[in-house]
């Protein structure tokens, strides 16, 4: 009680108590909304099942064991096996490590080169913007999964080449919002006041108008991530993302393929993980929205 | 009766003032669009740039691409020369621009013929697809959007907000394989992979490239059904993506329409439910929903990328993937140019249709 006490203070003595204090009121408006919480269960669940993969699969992911080929789910093989005996709920688990992967890795990448891209144009106005904002709006009016398939047609198969393809097709979404928000947060007084103390514009725009860019950007990044998971489960599927023997959801559908007729758990299991993770992502991205940004909040 | 002329007068522009006044709203019209234009100009640019970018500068060297890495020093050269590497890059750039605008997108390694003759070839098969696709997303989206807004709340519209997170959730090949077990395997509603049974084959002749068409055309209505059974599934699966997205922005619209006054107003007057919906919440909300449909078309048009690997449908999406895998790079950009413009031509066409249609927007 004493703690809830000391994070709800009215007047927070320190910096620490008062975004402590906010993260438990965001973390408590989020739990009173149902949809969000299973969003965020599912996330979590994500995670574990990538940190914990070695305990939770039943059996190695890559192990083959002709004599088991294409078994229809079992009490030993809980989503049946494939084409070379091995089990696919192993797989689907050790997959889920590369799915977070994916995602982590486009996020650290796209989000922080869409941020300052947007910053900038948004802070310096006038050529700057019409410049990087022209840059911007062209890759926008490209079809993204077509821009990542192009992309990675040039770069060669692989999974790091995907990777940095869908980077190269989400990051210009996230410059369009740093820009929008930049251009509301830069004629406020505060930044006037700093200018006017002398700060440089480096200092400007990275101290106060970034980290006020950020709460919009986690929204926008988390909405995304269900785009990013089938755009990268799409790659795998055609040939072009992930390898075999790499466990990746897409890749494993696209080996399924051949056997949908018949034996229809093949395709069918890893596409079940892909949805369930993106629609978790899609609820935790919209109950964000909620909290964090209470105008949207009632229309959707 | 002067709420409904209100909000036609509200949905429809309206020639009405003196004569100075329509020349200078002519004028303004015609700058937007121009403005439009320019725009349009700039971005078709922007994505031949990408495009020169992707096939000349990101591949270690196109040049290789070609000859092959056994080639003797020689006839590497005269490759090189060739294709214009020898040149600036800007250079470079103006001649495939100038290439691309005649028409001349540079040869298919995979089929040996060009490859704007093979893209003419494939395209319709795509076109016939998304735009069945389109029509079963329209028809039962913006009905779907409409009734969920009206009962704001219900289990209706519980079960349209899923379905519309869905869209944004399940990978379209995963849904085309799940339908092809059930709907063709299982079920024997459909008809498998591919346009038509091989029987069928090449015996209509291609008027429109749309085989719906032309059979009917021909008179072969075995033909008609028998490419009815075989696009159905495809169709039904972009449908699906359009019509969670379709009936998602209508609830959206829709629901900022009822909270206005003017449809109590209505309520209080005593018009009807029905009337109240459709004519007096609906039709304001007409002209963004042409921008979302457009969106949305456009967006089938990369969807169908991913559908017609699972359906063996010979469009434009099963070229460019078998491009793909062949590292065909001509086919590959060709493909991404004809898409990336269709794409942003749909888009600016919407655009220009909103400003037309909407007098607020001019």
């Amino acid at each position: 009680m004493i703690t809830r006490d000391w994070l709800l203070d009215d007047s927070p003595t320190s910096r620490l108590q008062a975004r402590l204090g906010r993260s438990y009121r965001l973390a408590r408006s989020l739990m009173r909304n149902p949809l969000a919480m299973v969003g965020a269960i599912i996330v979590l669940t994500l995670i574990l099942v990538a940190l914990f993969a070695p305990w939770i699969a039943t059996h190695s992911p890559v192990g083959q064991d002709l004599a088991m080929r294409l078994k229809p789910p079992s009490w030993d093989n809980w989503m049946g096996t494939d084409e070379l005996g091995r089990d696919i709920w192993s797989r689907v688990v050790y997959g889920a490590r590369i799915t977070l992967m994916i995602v982590a890795v486009v996020a650290v990448l796209a989000a922080p080169v869409g941020l300052v891209i947007g910053a900038v144009a948004g802070y310096f106005g006038g050529w700057t913007d019409r410049i990087l904002m022209g840059i911007t709006d062209i890759f926008l009016s490209m079809p993204k999964l077509i821009l990542a398939l192009a992309f990675v047609a040039a770069l060669g198969p692989g999974i790091q080449n995907a990777i940095i393809a869908i980077a190269i097709a989400t990051w210009p979404g996230y410059a369009r919002i740093a820009r929008a928000e930049t251009l509301t947060i830069r004629n406020s007084e505060f930044v006037a006041a700093v200018e006017l103390q002398g700060a440089s514009s480096f200092r400007v725009i990275v101290n106060h108008i970034l980290p006020l860019c950020t709460s919009s950007m986690i929204i926008r990044v988390t909405l995304d991530m269900a785009g990013i998971i089938l755009t990268a489960a799409g790659l795998g599927f055609i040939g072009l993302g992930a390898q075999p023997p790499l466990p990746e959801w897409g890749a494993m559908i696209s080996r399924g393929r051949s056997f949908i007729l018949d034996q229809w758990w093949v395709a069918t299991m890893p596409g079940f993980a892909i949805v369930i993770v993106s629609l978790g992502f899609c609820f935790l991205g919209d109950g964000l929205r909620d909290v964090l940004d209470p105008k949207h909040g009632d229309r959707q | 009766m002067a709420s409904e002329t209100d909000s036609a007068a509200q949905a429809l522009p309206t020639g009405s003032g003196g004569s100075p006044r329509n020349a200078r709203q002519a004028w303004k019209t015609l700058k937007g669009v121009l403005g439009v234009l320019a725009a349009v100009a700039f971005t078709f640019l922007g994505l031949l740039a990408i495009t020169f970018f992707i096939g000349r500068v990101v591949p270690i060297d196109p040049v290789l691409a070609v000859v092959g890495d056994r080639a003797p020093r020689a006839v590497y050269e005269a490759a090189r020369i060739e294709m214009g590497l020898d040149k600036p890059l800007i250079v470079q750039f103006f001649n495939y621009v100038g290439n691309v605008l005649t028409g001349d997108l540079g040869m298919s390694v995979s089929t040996g013929k060009p490859v704007a003759e093979d893209l003419a070839r494939v395209f319709p098969a795509t076109l016939e697809m998304a735009t069945l696709g389109i029509i079963i997303g329209v028809l039962m989206g913006v009905p779907m959007g409409v009734y969920a807004a009206s009962r704001q709340g219900s289990l209706l519209d519980q079960v349209i907000r899923v379905v519309g997170l869905l869209g944004y959730s399940v990978p379209a090949f995963w849904l085309g394989l799940v339908g092809l077990a059930l709907f063709y395997a299982k079920l024997q509603w459909v008809g498998g992979p591919g346009r038509l049974d091989i029987f069928y084959d090449g015996m209509v002749d291609p008027v429109t490239g749309l085989i719906l068409i032309d059979s009917l055309i021909a008179g072969e209505t075995d033909i008609f059904f028998n490419a009815l059974s075989h696009i159905a599934l495809p169709a039904a699966v972009l449908g699906f993506f359009s019509l969670a997205y379709i009936a998602r922005m209508t609830r959206s619209f829709m629901l900022d329409q009822l909270a206005q006054e003017y449809v109590t107003t209505a309520r209080v007057k005593g018009v009807s439910e029905r009337l109240v919906l459709w004519r007096h919440a609906f039709r304001p909300i007409l002209v963004p929903l042409i921008t979302v449909i457009g969106l949305s078309y456009a967006g089938l048009l990369e969807g169908s990328v991913m559908i017609e690997t699972v359906f063996s449908w010979p469009g434009i999406g099963n070229y460019l993937t078998t491009a793909l895998l062949n590292a065909d790079m001509n086919a590959v950009l060709g493909s991404t140019l004809v898409i990336g413009a269709v794409f942003i031509g749909i888009n600016k066409i919407s655009d220009v249709l909103y400003r037309v249609l909407d007098p607020r927007a001019r």
